[in-house]
C-alpha cells in the first residue's frame, strides 16, 4: 500500500474530522464503526469524507481487526468514536476488547494460539518479552515506520523497538511528572506554585507550619500494589542522577543498591516517608501502603492535604470525590509540573504510554496500524478529550481539557529530559514484581532501605 | 419395588428427627445464637447493598451506615448498571444473558458426565477402579491457572507430536463452546468425588437384586441409581452454578471480554474503569449478579433435605 | 431493543443446540448400549460411562499437571532445564518461608473453623421454626463473587485517619468505643492473616452448614430414638449420636474446604496482594506465572501445592478402604 497521497490527505483532513464528529454526535453507543451516517449527504460528499482515508484502501464487508487493550469503558467508546470514520470508509470493523487482566491474559492468549490482531501494550518490558518469545509480534510495516519517523520523537520509537527491530508504534502518552493541588486552597492560604525544588521544599515546610500535612499518597492498587511508589523513585532518580544513569539503571548496569539509587531512596524517604509531610488526610506514613491510589488525592479537596504527586490520568478521579469538580488553574484542582532538582538536567519528565503491537500481517491490520500511528488519528482521539499523545501531528489547540493540553506541552517539549517509566521498561520480575513488593514493604512495614534494594537486585533475572 | 421404599424412608426420616430434636433440645439460647451469627454474617453484605444505593460522592466520602443518617438514597446506580450511563455506556443485560448461556450447559454437561463416571467407579467393579477414583480426586488440586494455557493451546492448535497432528484444533475461540468444555473439565474432579461418595452408599442388596432380575448396567443406572441420586446431583448443581456464575478467569481466557460472549463478571471488573474505582457502580453490579444464584439456591433448596452426601451416613 | 432480542434468541438457540446434541448422543448411546448382550454390556457400560470423564480429565487436568511438573524443572522462559533450582528458591527465599507458614495456617485453621461453625449452625438451625431464613442469609456469601467479597470486606477493614470520617466498619466501631489509636487493621503483623481468613470462613460456612444440615436430617430416626431412650440429651446426643453418624460427611466437607483453601488466591490477591506478610502459595504462584512471567518458579509452586494435598488424599484413601471393608 502506498502512502504517497498522504500529503494531499492531510490537507483534506479537516473536512474528514468534521464529518467524523457529526458521526460521533449521532452517538452509536455500541461502537464498532461502519454504521451509516444519518446526515443527508450525497454520494459525492461521502466520498469527500472518505477521501482522507483512500490511502488505506477499502476492504470487503465483514473484514475485522481485533484489538485487545487494558483500557476500559468509557475510554473504549472514545477510541471507537475516534476511528469510526476510518472504519466506515475502509470497511474494516474494529472489534475492541478491554480487560483489567490484560497483562496476564495477553501472553496466555498469544501462547495459546489466539493472539489478537493488535494489542495496546503499556509496558515496553512486556513488548520485549513477547518479541523474544515464540509467536513474536510482527515487525512494524514501512508505512507505520514512516508515520512514526514523521510524527514521533526518536526516543518513543526506541521504546517500541526490541533488539534493533521496530515493532510497535506509540499511541497515547501519560505525563507522570505532575503534582496535583487545589488552586482555591492555595489562593486562600497565599501559597504560590513552586517552580524549583527549593521552592517546593519551602512550600512543604510552610504547610507543615500551617498545620497541614503537605503531601498525600496511596500505592494500593490490587494486584499492582506498589506501582505509584516506583514512579516516585523514578522522578527522584531522573532529577538527581540524570538520563544516562536512569538508562543504566533500567538495564541494571547501575544496580538498585548502588550509591546513586540509594541516595535517591534517601531523598524519597525525606519526602514521601517524612512523618511531618505525609500522609495528609489519611494518617501516618504507613497508610501510604494501604491507601488506594485512586483515593489518595481526596483530602486535597478538603484542604487536609496539600499536594499529590500523580500522573495526568489522575484527572479522571476528581469527579468521583466531588461531582463536577473543576480542573483548571482557577478551579477546585489542578496540576503543576514537579520541578527539577539539578540545573544541568533540564526539565526532567517521566512519562508512560501504550504501544501498538500487531500479531498479524494481514493488510487490514497493517492499514489500521498505519492509521493509529498517524497524526490524523491522534488528533481525532485527542478531540474526544482526556487523552494525550506525544504525536507531533496533533495541534495543541485540538486539546479540549486543560490537563491534557498541559501534559502535551511538556511531552512535546524539545529540550526536556524525557524518560519512560523505568518499571515498565524493566523485566517483569522486577518492574511488575519485586520492586512493587519491596517498596510496598518499605512504606507499609518500615523495611530498611538496604534490605529493600538488595532484595530487588536479587530478583533481577539472570539472563 | 424396593427402590421406592428406600427413598420413602429417607424422606420420612428428617421430619421425625427434627421434631424429636425439637422436643428434647429446644433452647432459647440456641435461637439467640443463630440470630446473632446470622446478623454478623449479613452485615457485610448489607454494607454492599446500602453502598449500592448511595450517590457516588457520598459513597466515596464516608461509611455506608451514614446513609441511615443523611437519608440520601438513589436508584441511579442501578439504572446506570442496567441500562448504561455516563461512566459505562453499556448496560448489564447482554452480559446477564451471556452468563446464563455460559452457565446452564457448564452445569448440565459435567453433571451428566460425572454422574456416569461416579456410577462406573462405584458399581462396575474393575481392576484399577480405586486408582482411577483416587487420581480423579487428587486432580482437584491442579490449580486451574496452570491448566489454562495448555488447554488453550489444545483448543486452538491441537496436539502435535513431532509435527504429526494427534488431535486437531477444535477452534471456536470467542464462542461459548471452548468455555463449556473447559468448565466441564474443571468441574469433574469434585463432581465425581461427591457424587461417587453418595452413590457408593446405595445399599448393595438393592443393586444385587437388580442384577438378579437381569438388569444391565445401563438399565440399573437409568432406573435405580439416577432417581436415587437426584438430590446429590441437584445439590452439586447449585455449587457448580455458583462457581461458573462467579468465574472470571476461565471466561476471559476462553471466551474473551467481547460483549457477545463475556459473562457478568467481566462486566463487573470493567465498570470500575481504567483508572477509577466506581464503588457505587461496582456494588450495584455485584448485587445484580447475586440475584440469579440466590434464585437457584431457593429453587433447589428443597433437595438439601436429602441433599448432597446425605447418603454418606451409615445406616 | 430488537437487536438485543434477536441476539439473545440466537444465543439461547446455540445453547439449545449444544445441549440437545450432547444429551441426544447420550440417549442414543444408552439405547444402543442397553441392547447389547450381557457379556459385552459391562465393558461397554464401563467405556461409555467412564470414557468421557477420562478423556476430559486427561486433556484438561492430567496433561497440564504433567506439563507443569516438567516446567518446574526449567527456567523462567520454559527453555533450559535447571534441575532443582526453582524448588531451592521456593524453600530458601525468606519471603517464601513466610508464604509457606501462612499457607499451613490457612490449611489448618480455615477448614476446621468453617466446618466447626457450619456444624454448630446446622445443629442449632435444625431446631428453629423459620429454618430457611437464617440458612439463606448465611448461605448468601457463597453466591457473591470474590470481586464482590473483596469490596465488601474492604468496607470493613478500611482505615481512615482517626478523628475523621470513617469508611471502614471496624474503625468506626473502634471510634464508637473510643479506642484512642485504632490500628491500620490490614497492616497488623501476623494477625492480618487471620483477618483475611475471616473472609474465606465467611464464604465457606454456608457450604459446610448446608451440607452438614442435610446429613443431620438424614440420620435415621430409630437411631436417635434409641439414644434418647438411653437417656441421651443435648450435648451428649450431639457427641455420641450426631457426630459419629455424620462422620463421613464431616470428612468430605473438611477435605473439600481444605483443597479449596490451598487454591485460594482471589481473596489474598484483592485484599493485600500478599503484601505485609500475608502471601499464600496459590497467589505467589499466580504472581510468578502471570505477573512476573517466571514459568519455572510458578510451576514449582504449583507442584508444591500438589504435593501438599497428598496427605489429604492418603487419608481419604484410608477412609475409602475402611468403608469398603465394612
Amino acid at each position: 500500500m502506498s502512502l504517497k497521497t498522504r500529503g494531499r490527505s492531510s490537507v483534506l483532513i479537516a473536512g474528514g474530522v468534521a464529518a467524523a464528529f457529526a458521526l460521533a454526535a449521532c452517538g452509536s453507543s455500541s461502537g464498532g464503526g461502519g454504521t451509516a451516517s444519518t446526515s443527508p449527504s450525497t454520494s459525492a460528499s461521502v466520498s469527500a469524507e472518505c477521501q482522507p482515508y483512500a490511502a488505506y484502501g477499502t476492504f470487503a464487508a465483514g473484514t475485522t481487526v481485533s484489538v485487545f487493550t487494558s483500557i476500559l469503558p468509557p475510554e473504549q467508546q472514545k477510541f471507537e468514536a475516534s476511528w469510526a470514520q476510518f472504519a466506515k470508509c475502509t470497511g474494516i470493523t474494529v472489534k475492541y476488547e478491554g480487560s483489567d487482566q490484560f497483562e496476564a491474559q495477553l501472553p496466555t492468549r498469544i501462547a495459546g494460539g489466539n493472539a489478537p490482531d493488535i494489542a495496546f501494550i503499556p509496558q515496553p518490558g512486556l513488548l520485549a518479552k513477547l518479541a523474544q518469545g515464540q509467536n513474536p509480534p510482527v515487525a512494524a510495516p514501512a508505512t507505520v515506520t514512516a508515520n512514526v519517523d514523521k510524527y514521533w520523537n526518536p526516543a518513543w520509537k526506541n521504546y517500541g523497538s526490541v533488539d534493533g527491530t521496530f515493532y510497535a508504534a506509540p499511541l497515547g502518552s501519560n505525563m507522570k511528572s505532575f503534582v496535583w493541588y487545589s488552586p482555591s486552597v492555595f489562593k486562600a492560604k497565599g501559597y504560590t506554585v513552586p517552580t524549583t525544588w527549593e521552592e517546593l521544599t519551602a512550600l512543604s515546610a510552610k504547610m507543615v507550619k500551617d498545620g497541614v500535612k503537605p503531601w498525600c499518597g496511596g500505592i494500593e492498587s490490587g494486584g499492582a500494589t506498589g506501582w505509584p511508589a516506583t514512579d516516585w523513585l523514578e522522578q527522584i532518580v531522573l532529577r538527581t542522577q540524570g538520563g544516562d544513569v536512569y538508562d543504566q539503571w533500567v538495564n541494571h548496569t547501575v544496580k538498585f543498591n548502588s550509591p546513586q539509587i540509594k541516595s535517591s531512596m534517601d531523598l524519597l524517604a525525606a519526602w514521601m516517608k517524612n512523618p511531618l509531610f505525609v500522609n495528609g488526610g489519611h494518617g501516618d506514613v504507613k497508610t501510604i501502603a494501604t491507601t488506594a491510589f485512586q483515593d489518595a488525592g481526596k483530602p486535597i479537596l478538603d484542604g487536609k492535604c496539600g499536594m499529590l504527586q500523580q500522573a495526568s490520568f489522575y484527572a479522571a478521579q476528581w469527579d468521583t470525590f466531588k461531582k463536577g469538580a473543576k480542573i483548571a488553574e482557577d478551579g477546585d484542582v489542578y496540576a503543576f509540573y514537579l520541578p527539577g532538582i539539578k540545573a544541568d538536567i533540564p526539565t526532567p519528565i517521566v512519562g508512560g504510554g501504550e504501544f501498538v503491537a500487531a500479531f498479524s500481517d494481514k493488510p487490514e491490520v497493517q492499514a489500521f496500524q498505519t492509521y493509529l500511528a498517524s497524526g490524523e488519528f491522534a488528533t481525532e482521539k485527542v478531540k474526544q478529550g482526556g487523552w494525550v499523545s506525544a504525536n507531533s501531528g496533533v495541534p495543541l489547540d485540538a486539546y479540549t481539557d486543560n490537563i491534557s493540553k498541559l501534559s502535551a506541552q511538556y511531552l512535546t517539549k524539545s529540550d526536556a529530559t524525557f524518560r519512560f517509566d523505568a518499571s515498565d521498561l524493566m523485566p517483569a520480575a522486577v518492574g511488575a514484581g519485586e520492586e512493587w513488593k519491596q517498596l510496598t514493604a518499605w512504606f507499609g512495614e518500615g523495611k530498611p532501605t538496604d534490605e529493600v534494594l538488595n532484595a530487588i537486585d536479587a530478583a533481577w533475572p539472570a539472563s | 419395588m424396593s427402590a421406592t421404599t428406600i427413598s420413602d424412608e429417607k424422606v420420612a426420616a428428617p421430619e421425625s428427627v427434627s421434631s424429636a430434636v425439637h422436643r428434647n433440645l429446644s433452647s432459647p439460647w440456641a435461637s439467640f445464637a443463630v440470630i446473632v451469627i446470622t446478623i454478623l454474617w449479613t452485615i457485610p453484605t448489607l454494607g454492599l447493598f446500602v453502598t449500592s444505593l448511595r450517590p457516588s460522592d457520598k459513597a466515596n466520602q464516608n461509611g455506608w451506615w451514614n446513609a441511615f443518617i443523611d437519608h440520601t438514597f438513589t436508584a441511579s446506580n442501578y439504572s446506570e448498571v442496567l441500562t448504561g450511563g455516563a461512566v459505562i455506556p453499556q448496560g448489564i443485560a447482554n452480559f446477564f444473558i451471556n452468563s446464563l448461556v455460559i452457565t446452564i450447559p457448564a452445569v448440565l454437561i459435567p453433571l451428566a458426565i460425572a454422574t456416569m463416571a461416579a456410577y462406573a467407579l462405584a458399581w462396575i467393579p474393575f481392576r484399577g477402579a480405586t486408582f482411577l477414583f483416587v487420581t480423579c480426586f487428587a486432580l482437584q488440586v491442579v490449580p486451574l491457572q496452570m491448566a489454562l494455557l495448555p488447554l488453550l493451546q489444545l483448543f486452538n492448535k491441537g496436539w502435535k507430536v513431532n509435527g504429526v497432528s494427534i488431535i486437531p484444533p477444535i477452534g471456536g475461540h470467542g464462542t461459548y463452546y471452548q468455555l463449556w468444555i473447559a468448565h466441564a473439565m474443571f468441574a469433574l474432579p469434585l463432581a465425581i468425588f461427591l457424587i461417587h461418595n453418595f452413590m457408593s452408599q446405595i445399599p448393595k442388596d438393592l443393586m444385587e437384586a437388580a442384577v438378579m432380575d437381569g438388569a444391565g448396567h445401563f438399565r440399573i443406572f437409568r432406573t435405580i441409581v439416577l432417581p436415587l441420586a437426584v438430590p446429590a446431583i441437584a445439590s452439586f448443581a447449585i455449587f457448580q452454578f455458583l462457581w461458573v456464575w462467579n468465574d472470571l478467569l476461565v471466561a476471559l481466557t476462553f471466551a474473551g471480554g467481547n460483549d457477545q460472549v463475556a459473562p457478568m463478571t467481566v462486566y463487573l471488573s470493567n465498570i470500575k474503569g481504567t483508572y477509577g474505582s466506581a464503588l457505587h457502580l461496582v456494588t450495584a453490579g455485584a448485587f445484580v449478579s447475586i440475584l440469579m444464584p440466590l434464585i437457584v439456591f431457593f429453587a433447589l433448596q428443597r433437595f438439601f433435605v436429602r441433599g448432597l452426601l446425605a447418603g454418606s451416613v451409615k445406616g | 431493543m430488537s437487536p438485543f432480542l434477536t441476539e439473545t434468541l440466537s444465543k439461547f438457540q446455540q445453547m439449545g443446540t449444544a445441549l440437545a446434541a450432547f444429551f441426544g448422543v447420550l440417549l442414543i448411546v444408552f439405547y444402543l448400549g442397553s441392547k447389547t448382550s450381557g457379556r459385552i454390556q459391562t465393558p461397554t457400560a464401563r467405556l461409555v460411562m467412564l470414557g468421557p470423564a477420562v478423556v476430559l480429565l486427561t486433556a484438561g487436568l492430567v496433561v497440564p499437571a504433567v506439563l507443569t511438573t516438567i516446567s518446574s524443572f526449567k527456567d523462567a522462559n520454559n527453555k533450559k532445564f535447571v534441575g532443582l533450582a526453582n524448588f531451592n528458591w521456593v524453600f530458601t527465599n525468606p519471603d517464601n518461608l513466610v508464604t509457606l507458614r501462612n499457607t499451613v495456617l490457612w490449611v489448618i485453621i480455615t477448614p476446621l473453623v468453617s466446618t466447626g461453625l457450619g456444624l454448630l449452625l446446622a445443629v442449632l438451625i435444625d431446631r428453629m421454626k423459620h429454618e430457611s431464613i437464617p440458612k439463606s442469609l448465611i448461605f448468601m456469601p457463597m453466591a457473591i463473587s470474590f470481586v464482590g467479597a473483596s469490596i465488601i470486606w474492604g468496607l470493613v477493614y478500611e482505615y481512615s485517619e482517626p478523628g475523621g470520617e470513617q469508611v471502614g466498619l471496624l474503625s468506626q466501631l473502634a471510634a464508637l468505643f473510643h479506642v484512642a489509636d485504632p490500628p491500620n487493621w490490614i497492616l497488623i503483623p501476623f494477625w492480618n492473616n487471620f483477618l483475611l481468613m475471616v473472609i474465606f470462613i465467611w464464604i465457606q460456612v454456608g457450604f459446610a452448614m448446608v451440607v452438614l444440615s442435610a446429613a443431620i436430617k438424614a440420620i435415621p430416626v430409630d437411631v436417635v430414638e434409641a439414644a434418647m431412650l438411653d437417656g441421651a440429651t443435648g450435648g451428649r446426643l450431639f457427641r455420641s449420636v450426631t457426630v459419629p453418624m455424620i462422620r463421613g460427611t464431616l470428612v468430605v466437607v473438611l477435605t473439600t474446604i481444605m483443597i479449596g483453601v490451598l487454591k485460594v488466591f482471589d481473596i489474598v490477591r484483592t485484599m493485600t496482594n500478599g503484601n505485609f506478610g500475608t502471601q499464600v502459595l496459590a497467589n505467589e504462584m499466580y504472581a510468578q506465572s502471570f505477573v512476573q512471567f517466571d514459568a519455572g518458579r510458578g510451576s514449582a509452586l504449583a507442584v508444591v501445592l500438589f504435593l501438599g494435598v497428598i496427605p489429604v488424599v492418603i487419608y481419604n484413601i484410608i477412609q475409602l478402604r475402611r468403608d469398603h471393608a465394612r
